[in-house]
């Protein structure tokens, strides 16, 4: 009888460890995840004003010029369900607007140019990587919430089911590592 | 920023992975970071100011062929006194997949961890039944980095999650300013260089020098003979075609090149083909037609000086790896010397040659179409003068310029606002219920 009670005392405490051990690993990618989030809303913001510092700015033509102003601006103060969307039409923007090496070398000839051109690679270079980041953290997030123990034991209390930020990032040719090099 | 950076290969084994940690870790102490590699060593290598040592790594013998890693609780604890000591920003664990110190220091950090996956295996079986040990240490990993699309979808598809791709660096004016030697040259487009009467005997004896143990080496007098036979002139007549690897590594494909290259001395009978690399050297021409013999240098191995210029000097240089590359720094290391590259179309080697449009690519393995592409090229100067400039332009993407400032935004991205890495106290067991030592 003691014996039993022993046994079962000992599953007791090992699924308790077992428990807390995962509600730790869930609590640390949760974290992970705000950070991530943090840092991609960061480059983001950083992509928007920098594209908006150039439609201000007086160098490109006056189309491209408003186009750009009026994406970056939507992008900037877009509410969270539309945000995917307006940053998206923000990559679409750049992608068209950059589309021709020449206009980057324009834009690097201005005065401050080189800077401008500088901030504006580093931010469509860095945005892609922030959202692989952000997204990687929300899979192995998801997966972890999909286990049973975490779900019978509602490990991952109020904190709400992740999601990953869809969005197209692809940046203009004229403005990556293999473009200038071209 | 003080950046840690685990190394997961014996610090004094040569290979890719060691080169690019050593590299990196160079390349950010130069911008001013404080940097600290922990890698496996003996202790009494001796080790760069940088490098700690995390004790010897064992033979064992892993993924088919015998890998030195490191595990058990000494190098645990090593792992820990490191990070406790080190109070790092960030840390940068290499291949933290393997049963090595990547994986421990995954196990014994957290905070802001970034991780660089370099193979690009097959999905093994080991890996499949590793992955519920291999999850909650991969998890902690803020931002994965893949050194070629290749082992990212590797990555993707074993692992799960996403990595973004940075290749690996390297110093390209190292290669691209080395000083090209005649003897090593063909009668090719370059003309710059010419060179003199005794020149020969000297860098003959050099790299005699150069050569380091290894199998066969190559008979003193042999190499005397030759160089009385031409006469000490410096460059000869017909073009060079160029390898670096292995010898006896059939994946490096020599023995693909080996049985194109009769087919290229029919066309051309007075190529040479130096090649460059440890291994036997009578066995590796042992296909070769006896009259054929002489054509192939052996050069043995070349200290990375020797290399750059090797690289600078030859006509073609030929990649015919068979598979098992992620990456293929040396068509990199080749372009960065202007070196036309002619390679097998393997993915990664596609990749780093940006689709076949920086060097020629021929099917894995085919000697045929290597040697009618060899010959092709090496009959037209205008080609290979176009595909020079095309490496050269193309290669700049590889510098450490480029290469070392995504790596140090990867770093920022991941400690904007993060605490800085500690020892994980929550792991174990032990460490729960208060009973570990410290």
């Amino acid at each position: 009888m003691t014996f039993t009670l022993i046994w079962i005392a000992a599953a007791i405490i090992l699924l308790g460890i077992y428990l807390s051990w995962t509600a730790g690993r869930l609590d640390r990618l949760h974290a992970r995840i705000d950070a991530a989030r943090a840092a991609l809303d960061a480059q983001l913001l950083r992509r928007a004003s920098v594209a908006q510092e150039l439609a201000t700015s007086g160098i490109l033509d006056p189309a491209a010029s408003i186009v750009l102003y009026q994406t970056a601006h939507a992008a900037r103060q877009a509410e969270d369900e539309q945000r995917e969307v307006a940053e998206s039409e923000l990559s679409q923007t750049l992608r068209a607007v950059f589309a021709e090496p020449d206009t980057v070398q324009a834009v690097r000839e201005a005065p401050g140019g080189p800077e401008a051109v500088g901030e504006l690679t580093a931010a469509v270079r860095r945005t892609p990587m922030a959202r692989r980041f952000h997204n990687d953290a929300v899979r192995a997030a998801r997966a972890l919430r999909r286990q049973r123990a975490v779900r019978w034991f509602r490990l991952a209390g109020h904190a709400p089911f992740p999601l990953a930020f869809e969005m197209d990032d692809e940046p203009p040719q004229a403005l990556t590592a293999e473009g200038v090099s071209r | 920023m003080r950046i840690g950076i685990v190394c997961p290969y014996s610090w004094d084994v040569p290979g890719g992975v060691q080169f690019h940690i050593r590299d990196l870790a160079e390349h950010l102490i130069g911008l001013g970071h404080q940097v600290s590699v922990l890698a496996p060593a003996d202790d009494d290598t001796p080790l760069p100011g940088y490098v700690v040592s995390a004790g010897r790594a064992v033979p064992v013998p892993y993924n088919g062929s015998v890998a030195r890693l490191n595990f058990g609780f000494l190098s645990a604890a090593r792992v820990r006194r490191w990070l406790h000591d080190g109070a790092f920003d960030v840390i940068h664990i290499h291949e933290p997949a393997s049963p090595s110190l990547g994986l421990l220091s995954c196990w014994a950090a957290q905070g802001p961890i970034v991780a660089t996956f370099h193979t690009s295996n097959p999905r093994s079986r080991a890996m499949i039944a590793a992955y519920p040990i291999l999850q909650p240490a991969l998890e902690k990993i803020s931002a994965r980095i893949a050194v070629s699309e290749y082992a990212r979808r590797t990555l993707v598809e074993h692992l799960g999650g996403d990595a973004v791709v940075i290749p690996n660096g390297v110093d390209v004016d190292f290669f691209a300013k080395a000083e090209p030697k005649p003897e090593w040259q063909g009668e090719g487009a370059r003309s710059s260089f010419e060179g003199g009467g005794g020149r020969r005997e000297d860098s003959a004896a050099a790299r005699r020098a150069s050569v380091e143990g290894g199998g066969g080496r190559r008979e003193d007098s042999a190499a005397a003979r030759r160089a009385s036979v031409e006469g000490g002139g410096g460059r000869r007549e017909g073009e060079t075609i160029g390898f670096i690897g292995r010898i006896d590594e059939p994946r490096k494909g020599l023995p693909t090149l080996m049985r194109a290259l009769p087919k290229i001395l029919q066309a051309r009978p007075k190529t040479r083909l130096l090649v460059a690399g440890r291994g036997d050297e009578e066995e590796a021409v042992d296909a070769l037609p006896e009259s054929m013999r002489d054509r192939v240098e052996f050069l043995g191995m070349v200290s990375d000086e020797d290399k750059a210029r090797m690289l600078r000097s030859v006509d073609l240089y030929v990649a015919p790896n068979t598979g098992g590359e992620s990456f293929g720094i040396i068509l990199v290391e080749a372009m960065s010397a202007g070196a036309p590259v002619l390679a097998s179309d393997l993915d990664a080697f596609r990749q780093v040659l940006d689709g076949g449009a920086a060097g020629e690519l021929f099917p894995v393995e085919d000697a045929d179409a290597l040697a009618a592409s060899a010959v092709r090229l090496l009959g037209d100067r205008e080609r290979l003068a176009e595909l020079r400039e095309l490496g050269s332009r193309h290669v700049r993407r590889f510098d450490w310029s480029t290469v070392g400032a995504e790596i140090l935004s990867v770093y920022e991205m991941v400690t904007d606002g993060a605490a800085s890495v500690a020892p994980d106290e929550r792991t174990g067991l032990r460490a729960r219920l208060g009973l570990a030592r410290d």
